[in-house]
């Protein structure tokens, strides 16, 4: 059995204002092709834990491997290099870069990775559009175009370099049940035609019960969901 | 590995979504570097124009006699005196003439050397010139003409008439411009000249000239070496100056001591002469390049405000673009090459300003007394100085991007995303 990513006793401190344990003994693992919610009140560090799964926060103690290899402790550009190649990442807010146009914005992670020439990353970002139903979007300016459509132009984006796991980080909590419906539906399809491995935070009930697995969380544990 | 292509392309876009700011900054910049242009090509054709003048007139080496005491007293000779401790009073200069001696071997000598562009012998007379019954004193140039044009350019001072009829006709003068006024003469007049000897030559004035010093004007003229010899009776060997024109002029201070070694006459050489002249290019250049350093780091400033405040907006730019896989060191290049931009976009738009301004004062009319062949401002259009100001623009820019670049470099992803 391979598993795509597998936490082992992640703790994780904050020192500001006051000294706050916000992880706590953290393990789980995640095989390819699963599709994962995680659950818990707000305030009870879902956000942090995949903050430090997804790399970009490195200030904790455990282990954390991707695919099998070990990711803690290497130096930042290396870690940038496994966000930009296997890690896609979804965020609540629509994080798109507002000055380039949507095509632009879903290229960008592919120019960086620079394994494909310029005209078949082109071709493969108006294919991640099409697959989201919004081809038409393509040439517009991203700040001009409505939130359920940036939601789904930043999955576009998640996917461009065929990562091995897309995180989200409650990525239908900003918006309305149509929208938030299309996205999981999505998600949903990735996963099954696709093979796609998924980590998505969410507080949606509904959400989460249309996923293979729930992992349940409370004050920076994980208290249900773990397989034995 | 760096893949300038997309981070430039990011730049890019940055730059354009924002190309007033962007304009404004590049504009601190131009500013600078076409001050730093305008100033440094007036003031160095100023400096080539005023160092131009010395040079065209002044000789590489310059051989005389000097009137000196000996060195050696005859005290000094005594036997049985050498090593006490000689005081000599009230030393009076040896007795002797002004002339080279064995100037003609000598000239032959050095016309021969390789080293050597060209050589002229001059005969120095002192005279007067008679206007009715007052005698103005005066010096006459005995020269060769036609070398004296080659060698030092005496004819770009020469206002009026031909001077080569110097060695056409006998008892020609080129009559210094002052002299000329007071004497209410002009050319094709004649001008009576007493010797020291008191005798009375009539001399044919054949040009005027004016240095544009006014003392030398007032008392300088120039006849042929053959008329000078007449005037103080002397025989055609005696000749009192050499002026040399070296191939090289950095040989001078070692060419001259070797002929004062050699001949035993007093030789000196253009640097010993014209020290001063290198303080004031000194202070121009330096007037120069500190305007100019002073305008660019103001630029640099402008550019350092802006680029913090595009960083300060662009903290959402920047986490997205960590958490998509671009590295610190990425986003840095991506705030640098924004500054580098600016600053080239601001440098070549003020190496044209600078440019054209310069033509502008190129051609702007200039005339006066002092310097009769100059018409217009002196400009000079020196590659050198283009590069110079380009590499003054990214190098300023450089320095203002670098600190915004990194601070944007450091920025945590983390603390911007969970921010929101
Ligand atoms: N940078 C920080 N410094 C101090 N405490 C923090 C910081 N970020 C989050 N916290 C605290 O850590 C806890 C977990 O936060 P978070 O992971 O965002 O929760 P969730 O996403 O589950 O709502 C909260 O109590 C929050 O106040
Ligand atoms: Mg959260």
């Amino acid at each position: 059995m391979s598993y795509v990513l597998e936490a082992r006793h992640i703790d994780k401190y904050f020192y500001e204002p006051v000294e706050f344990h916000v992880l706590r003994d953290i393990s789980f693992r995640m095989r390819r092709g699963e599709f994962v919610s995680v659950m818990g009140k707000s305030g009870c560090g879902k956000s942090t834990l995949l903050y430090i799964l997804s790399t970009m926060d490195t200030a904790y103690t455990g282990e954390l491997y991707l695919n099998g290899e070990l990711l803690t402790g290497r130096p930042q550009p290396e870690l940038a290099r496994v966000r930009n190649a296997h890690i896609g990442f979804v965020f609540q807010f629509h994080y798109l870069l507002p000055e380039f146009t949507v095509l632009q914005n879903v290229m960008l992670p592919a120019q960086k990775l620079a394994r494909k020439p310029q005209e078949q990353i082109r071709q493969d970002a108006l294919d991640k559009l099409e697959l989201l139903g919004i081809a038409d979007q393509a040439h517009k300016l991203a700040y001009r175009i409505s939130g359920g459509q940036k939601q789904r132009v930043a999955i576009a984006r998640a996917l461009i370099n065929e990562p091995d796991i897309i995180m989200g980080d409650e990525p239908t909590g900003n918006l309305d049940s149509t929208n938030s419906d299309n996205v999981f539906r999505i998600f949903r399809d990735l996963c099954d035609t696709r093979g796609l491995s998924l980590l998505m935070v969410t507080h949606d009930l509904d959400f989460a019960n249309k996923t293979d697995r729930i992992l349940e969380m409370e004050d920076g544990r994980i208290i249900d969901g773990n397989e034995e | 590995m760096i893949n300038w292509k997309v981070l430039l392309s990011i730049s890019r876009t940055h730059l354009l979504s924002r190309i007033r700011q962007s304009g404004i900054a590049a504009l601190g910049v131009t500013f600078g570097i076409s001050t730093f242009i305008i100033l440094v090509s007036f003031m160095t054709g100023l400096n080539q124009l005023l160092d131009g003048i010395v040079l065209d007139r002044t000789p590489h080496v310059h051989l005389y006699n000097e009137i000196a005491p000996s060195e050696r007293q005859p005290v000094d000779l005594l036997e049985g005196l050498e090593n006490s401790w000689n005081v000599v009073r009230s030393v009076k200069p040896r007795l002797s003439q002004e002339r080279i001696p064995n100037a003609l071997p000598i000239l032959a000598y050095l016309r021969r050397h390789e080293a050597v562009l060209g050589v002229t012998p001059q005969l120095k007379v002192n005279g007067f010139y008679l206007a009715g019954s007052i005698p103005l004193s005066g010096i006459l140039n005995g020269i060769e003409i036609a070398n004296e044009i080659e060698l030092f350019n005496l004819d770009d001072y020469v206002v009026e008439g031909d001077p080569l009829l110097l060695e056409r006709i006998d008892n020609g003068i080129l009559i210094g411009a002052g002299a000329a006024a007071k004497l209410s003469v002009g050319v094709g007049d004649r001008v009576q000249v007493r010797s020291a000897q008191g005798e009375v030559f009539p001399l044919k004035i054949v040009g005027i000239y004016q240095s544009g010093l006014a003392e030398i004007d007032d008392v300088q003229s120039y006849v042929s070496l053959q008329t000078a010899q007449q005037i103080e009776g002397v025989g055609t060997n005696y000749i009192t100056d050499i002026n040399l024109k070296l191939k090289h002029i950095q040989q001078a201070p070692r060419f001259a001591r070797r002929l004062a070694a050699q001949f035993g006459i007093t030789a000196v050489d253009i640097n010993t002469a014209n020290a001063q002249f290198e303080t004031g290019t000194f202070v121009r250049n330096l007037i120069t390049y500190a305007v100019s350093i002073t305008l660019l780091v103001v630029a640099g400033f402008g550019i350092y405000n802006i680029l913090n405040m595009v960083i300060y907006e662009k903290m959402n730019d920047i986490a997205i673009l960590k958490a998509t896989g671009f590295s610190g060191r990425d986003v840095k290049y991506i705030f640098m090459s924004q500054a580098v931009l600016i600053g080239l976009a601001g440098g070549l738009l003020g190496l044209l300003a600078g440019h054209l301004i310069s033509v502008l004062i190129d051609h702007t009319p200039f005339e006066t007394q002092a310097l009769p062949t100059v018409t217009t401002y002196p400009v000079n259009f020196n590659p050198l100085f283009y590069l110079i100001g380009l590499g003054f623009a990214l190098v300023a820019t450089f320095f203002a991007g670098y600190l915004p670049a990194r601070k944007a470099e450091k920025i945590d992803p983390v603390d911007i995303i969970r921010g929101q």
